[in-house]
């Protein structure tokens, strides 16, 4: 991604919206850049990562979404520009530190970038992150394209310093994964090394409650000046012509330029677009309703804009008609038919329906845990031992797909972190064990206060940390107890024990989850301990990710292994294992040769089941 | 549609479903062409579907429904299948003819339908429907992990891309690390020449 630096003025790229958000802050010459890694945000801190040290600037992997907005915020008010990206339920746990930081301010310009998940493609709920910046009383823009993405990462920089706020920058999976064309304005900045300089002022950077009144009222005049600002924003304008009015932001304005098209009624509608929605542009908008005496608001997720619209429309007495959610489904994503099927509602226009071929029930195909996984393997062990009787708080990771059947480990999840405080409360108002299961990074996340939690207040739980020794599902992303990374093997600057040792808790074993019969005799123990004595007990299932390890180690495989003619059919290898190498067939069970990656947990559950040397060519 | 090309492609995760969209996209690119792209990330590895879709010429968004696929290029016959509500009966689709049985069809007990039911299907709904064996001309050029090359090959040689066999060369020495280039082009030629076979 090196072309993100190299590439000069004028120079067009197919990016995704998330590369070119760090080309515009690149330009923009930002210094100091921290994130969580999250879907559909992950590229971004990525691909600032692996440009670190040939733009010369400091990249950190943040423990969570909180620290990366106080680290980014400190370097921010030092006179360094920063940014910080995160999914959309990650603002809600930077929300206490983002609350604030609009009172107290930056100096150099702060984005704060939240890629939202309409569809909740992978995410636990589908949250509208518009509303924060409504909340914090802060400047948000909303990228359509990844040209925008682009420009407006620029504009946010430009923002955030004229207002001496954190400027929100808001994606959504169709904009930060779309891949487009982005012409560059501009060649990047100059590599300045970071000299921030911190001017003591507690009574501005302190927020007791009398400095905090002060920052209040001084937020509530910069409000009003980031008001005018919306309002006069080149990042609002309208396009086209007629009487029909089209209110729209981020992604929608595609779907709406092709509705528009295909109902063709390109220059028969105005199109205002909204680049900048927060403060809203009541000015702008004002005026366009004089100019349409119909208006249809399409917008995903919830009303933001189409509330702020009809507060307008009221205010300046409008007396036209005003369409949105009644037409525009609130759930999910829209795309092109549905807001074409909302024009011609709105506007009384025909539609004409197409003939849509229907598809015949198929053999699903959801994503499952790869092949050699370790999570199957600890799984297996936990629920030999424990069984079906046990409730099995999860958390956010790989490992959620064993709630999977046959599997079927986890019985509740709300966010990061819930599994071990969720199976604290469960194990003080109900009788059955209690096993929580929850990855290596989800514990420096989250799961930290958790488990001191459960200590200081006497639960009597099972925590499982799967370790393996990475962020897997976002991309093999560091967390601080990491021994691998893609760039090696490494010692963990914070081992996993050593902060689960000072939690204090009754008792911490470390296993390893391929050697299943160690496995099963550890929970064994422990399950009989958590009736004798009660307590919070922790197992580390340690063993790296197979994909992550071949990756980085370049370990040839050196067995694969193969189902014998002793086979009797009877299926316990895939109804209490199932990896997805098992293939059922004739009455009998193989394993197929590509897919198996040599873990050897298949072998150790069934006679069966050998391994076969692979021959060095 | 002579002022936009849609084209959906769906496979499953690790047969290079991203690289094949990428290589259609980065071509338009080239040519000076509008295009865009969009992708679904993070489920590939774990044996999921991988759905992307690439837009040329006058559409805004790369986001396709129903009824909106211009071209569908299927890696795998099931996805093909699931995959046709996209396309409308002046579609045209490529699809592999190698299945990857998913577990719930190895495990589950579910059942794979037959392969030449498949092609009946889609044949009945798209006339122009192209099932044939791109893993075999993927091996012939040496690699099976080029059965995304040989699939955009295939519809780059039937002309349904307005884009030059000369810049996807180009596109191939960009997007592949060197020592895959020459397997690749290769690849990429075969399918061409069987693209071309099928359109006469």
């Amino acid at each position: 991604m090196r072309e993100l630096i190299t590439a000069g003025k004028g120079e067009r790229l197919f990016l995704l919206g998330n590369e070119a958000i760090v080309r515009g802050a690149l330009e923009s010459s930002v210094a100091f850049v921290s994130a969580y890694p999250g879907t559909p945000s992950s590229e971004i801190i990525d691909t600032f990562y692996e440009l670190r040290k040939e733009a010369g600037l400091r990249v950190e992997y943040a423990v969570n979404e909180k620290v990366s907005v106080e680290t980014a915020a400190a370097a921010a008010i030092s006179g360094i520009r920063s940014l910080v990206a995160m999914k959309h339920v990650g603002l809600n746990v930077a929300a206490d530190a983002f609350m604030t930081l609009a009172y107290v301010g930056v100096r150099a310009g702060m984005v704060i970038v939240s890629a939202d998940d309409p569809s909740l493609h992978s995410s636990q709920n589908e949250q509208d992150n518009r509303f924060y910046a409504r909340m914090a009383l802060v400047p948000l823009l909303e990228p359509a394209t990844p040209q925008e993405a682009y420009s407006m990462t620029k504009a946010a920089f430009k923002l955030s310093e004229k207002f001496s706020v954190p400027c929100l920058l808001r994606t959504t999976t169709r904009v930060s994964h779309t891949r487009g064309v982005v012409m560059f304005e501009s060649k990047p900045a100059e590599i300045k090394p970071a000299t921030g300089l911190f001017k003591k002022d507690p009574m501005k950077y302190v927020v007791v409650p009398m400095v905090g009144r002060q920052l209040r009222l001084k937020l509530l005049d910069k409000w009003k000046a980031m008001e005018e600002e919306s309002s006069g924003s080149e990042l609002n304008f309208v396009e086209g012509d007629g009487s029909w009015g089209i209110v729209t932001s981020g992604v929608s304005y595609l779907y709406v330029l092709d509705a528009l098209e295909e109902l063709e009624l390109i220059g028969k509608v105005k199109v205002a677009k909204l680049g900048m929605t927060s403060p809203f542009p009541s000015g702008f908008i004002g005026g366009f309703l004089e100019e349409v005496n119909k208006l249809l608001v399409v917008e995903e997720l919830e009303p933001y804009i189409e509330e702020h619209v009809r507060g307008v429309a009221h205010k300046v007495g409008w007396k036209g008609v005003v369409c949105g959610k009644d037409v525009i489904p609130r759930a999910f994503e829209l795309n092109v038919p549905i807001v074409k099927r909302a024009i011609a509602r709105s506007f009384d226009v025909n539609v004409g329906e197409k003939k849509i071929f229907a598809v015949p029930e198929l053999p699903a195909r959801p994503p499952n845990l790869c092949p050699g996984c370790p999570h199957r393997a600890t799984y297996y062990s936990v629920k030999k031992v424990f069984g079906d009787d046990a409730i099995y708080p999860t958390d956010i990771g790989c490992y959620t797909l064993g709630l999977l059947p046959p599997l079927k480990m986890a019985d509740f999840l709300i966010c990061m972190g819930s599994s071990v405080s969720t199976a604290g409360g469960f194990s003080v108002v109900q009788d059955k064990p209690v096993v929580a299961f929850i990855g290596d990074s989800t514990f420096f996340h989250a799961g930290i206060p958790g488990l001191i939690n459960a200590v200081a207040n006497d639960h009597r739980i099972l925590l499982v940390v799967l370790d393996n020794s990475t962020t897997a599902m976002t991309g093999h992303q560091p967390h601080p107890g990491v021994s691998m990374t893609k760039e090696g093997r490494c010692e963990p600057k914070v081992p996993l024990e050593n902060v689960i040792g000072a939690c204090r808790v009754k008792k911490l074993e470390v296993v390893n989850p391929l050697n299943v019969r160690r496995a099963i005799k550890t929970f064994e123990v422990l399950r009989q301990e958590l009736i004798d004595e009660p307590g919070v007990y922790v197992v580390v299932s340690r063993s790296p990710c197979p994909l992550l390890e071949r990756r980085v180690t370049r370990k040839k495989q050196m067995v694969y292994f193969v189902v014998d003619d002793s086979c009797d059919g009877c299926g316990r290898c895939i109804d209490e294992l199932a990896c997805p190498a098992f293939v059922r067939e004739d009455g009998l069970v193989s394993i197929n040769r590509l897919l198996c990656i040599g873990c050897t947990v298949c072998a150790q559950i069934c006679d069966s089941i050998k391994p076969v040397k692979i021959k060095k060519k | 549609m002579d002022d936009m090309v849609r084209v959906f492609c769906v496979g499953v995760g690790g047969q290079g479903v991203l690289l094949a969209s990428r290589l259609i996209g980065e071509t338009a690119l080239l040519e000076g062409l509008r295009v865009s792209m969009s992708e679904v990330h993070g489920m590939a590895q774990r044996g999921g579907v991988v759905e992307t879709s690439v837009v040329l010429g006058k559409r805004y968004s790369p986001v396709l429904s129903d009824g909106e696929a211009d071209i569908m290029l299927a890696f795998e016959p099931l996805e093909a299948l699931r995959g046709i509500s996209r396309c409308h009966s002046e579609s045209v689709i490529v699809v592999n003819s190698v299945p990857i049985p998913p577990f719930t069809v190895t495990q589950g007990g579910q059942v794979y339908p037959e392969i030449e039911e498949i092609e009946k299907h889609l044949k009945d709904l798209v006339s122009k429907t192209f099932m044939l064996d791109a893993l075999r001309l993927a091996r012939d050029a040496g690699s099976e992990r080029s059965l995304n090359v040989v699939m955009v090959g295939i519809v780059a040689g039937m002309g349904c891309l307005p884009l030059k066999k000369d810049s996807f060369f180009q596109t191939i020495k960009k997007l592949l690390p060197p020592n895959l280039v020459e397997v690749n082009i290769k690849s990429f030629d075969l399918g061409y020449v069987v693209g071309r076979e099928l359109t006469g």
